[in-house]
């Protein structure tokens, strides 16, 4: 429904910015918050009513998409994504526009007694302004958050797949974590520059470090196996707890690769087809500082 | 029309892929290869496809072909230098070659030839 009326709430926003961002003020310091310092928040507060006295300046009151709405746009967003990374929650961080309601709409009150039908007018414009700029404001935020995640998980799966020169040609990777596809990407795209870059003939695979093993991860595995061997190199595939390996008969998968019990014993098998072996030898007495 | 170069090595044949791969190429390829593994009575034969960058199902299934054929004319057929984003794909598209061997590069393709050559030689000595 639009209402047919030319709104005077610009000309209230731009004659009486002052009164409202004091009234404002003493309602968030009822409310006082650790992570927000006072002098930060009434930097905030100031710039938000600044800026949304001009935008409404030309008339357009409702209508935030519009590009005079561009600079309080910019501090909104700026404002919810600080708020995301510093963790507030949504609410914490929509009820403080909305709190900008309650010394709008009592200066309405006051500014309008003689005129209820105005009044009424002018507190469902405001009431809707508010309400938009909420919820653009949760929307950034949302958004802000996402990143955050996002940026997490990359960093997650960067760092969880080291590949490790355990010998002249013989690389490992402990697998540490769930295998889901965008993981397998990464630990393949890594194991096949790391053959290329030190001239490997064996990958040793450990998968202790995985919680479970179903048809899928076995699938992700068998590919890496394939992409390993198309390169010319051989894999293994060590540290097969018992419980996986239940699993695995139970779901009737099959790795047709050679599968050691751990670590060592795949290390073994890998030396030994490079055609080297470990002997013992008088154990050195270890000096420190030499 | 172009055709890739065949190289003898030996009792090798030596094939270096240096352009991109198109469906007639590879056609002609698989051609050229039997017939001179056949002319040279070739025991082994080295593909190099370490400049290849893009490889389509059809390329891949042309590499399992020869590989087959090779072994039907009793000769090795080792692919190497595979670019990882290539073995990647390859995989993606179901295609892990079963039949072929592969090495990292040249130079382990030729030993790994060379190698399967000499585990021959003494049974043919012993035959003889």
């Amino acid at each position: 429904m639009v209402i047919p009326f030319a709104s005077r709430l610009p000309e209230f926003l731009a004659e009486y910015q002052k009164p409202i961002l004091a009234d404002w003020l003493d309602l968030l310091r009822a409310t006082p918050d650790a992570r927000l310092p006072a002098a930060e928040l009434e930097a905030q507060c100031d710039i938000i009513i600044t800026r949304l006295a001009q935008s409404c300046r030309d008339g357009n009151v409702t209508t935030i998409a519009a590009p005079g709405f561009g600079p309080l746009r910019e501090v909104l967003t700026e404002l919810s994504r600080t708020r995301a990374v510093q963790g507030f929650s949504p609410t914490e961080t929509a009820t403080f526009l909305f709190s900008l309601k309650q010394p709008l709409f009592l200066r309405l009150r006051s500014l309008l007694e003689a005129e209820p039908a105005a009044l009424a007018n002018e507190t469902v414009t405001a009431s809707e302004l508010i309400d938009r700029l909420g919820l653009f404001m949760m929307e950034t935020f949302q958004l802000a958050r996402e990143e955050v995640i996002i940026r997490q998980q990359t960093e997650i799966s960067e760092l969880s797949t080291p590949v490790v020169r355990l010998w002249q040609g013989i690389l490992a990777l402990p697998l540490i974590g769930t295998l889901d596809s965008a993981r397998t990407q990464v630990v393949m795209e890594n194991l096949l520059d790391s053959i290329v870059r030190y001239e490997a003939d064996i990958a040793i695979i450990d998968i202790t470090g995985v919680p479970t093993v179903d048809t899928l991860v076995a699938q992700h595995l068998l590919k890496t196996v394939a992409a390993a061997r198309l390169m010319g190199a051989d894999c293994i595939i060590s540290g097969i707890r018992p419980q996986i390996a239940q699993t695995m008969v139970h779901l009737g998968v099959e790795l047709n690769v050679v599968s050691k019990a751990n670590l060592s014993d795949a290390f073994a098998v890998a030396l030994r087809r490079l055609g080297r072996t470990v002997v013992s030898q008088k154990p050195s007495v270890a000096t420190h500082g030499e | 029309m172009d055709r890739i170069p065949i190289l003898k090595l030996g009792a090798a044949l030596l094939v270096t892929i240096q352009v991109d791969m198109h469906d007639r190429l590879a056609m002609a390829l698989e051609e050229d290869l039997t017939n001179r593994i056949v002319e040279y009575g070739a025991k082994g034969v080295l593909i190099d496809i370490s400049a290849l960058e893009i490889v389509d199902s059809f390329i891949g299934r042309t590499l399992a072909n020869i590989a087959m054929i090779a072994k039907v004319l009793d000769a090795v057929t080792v692919v190497v230098g595979m670019r990882p984003a290539v073995a990647i794909t390859l995989v993606e598209l179901g295609l892990s070659l079963p039949g072929v061997r592969t090495a990292l590069n040249a130079e382990r393709g030729m030993a790994m030839i060379r190698a399967l050559l000499d585990d021959e030689a003494p049974t043919l000595a012993d035959e003889s």
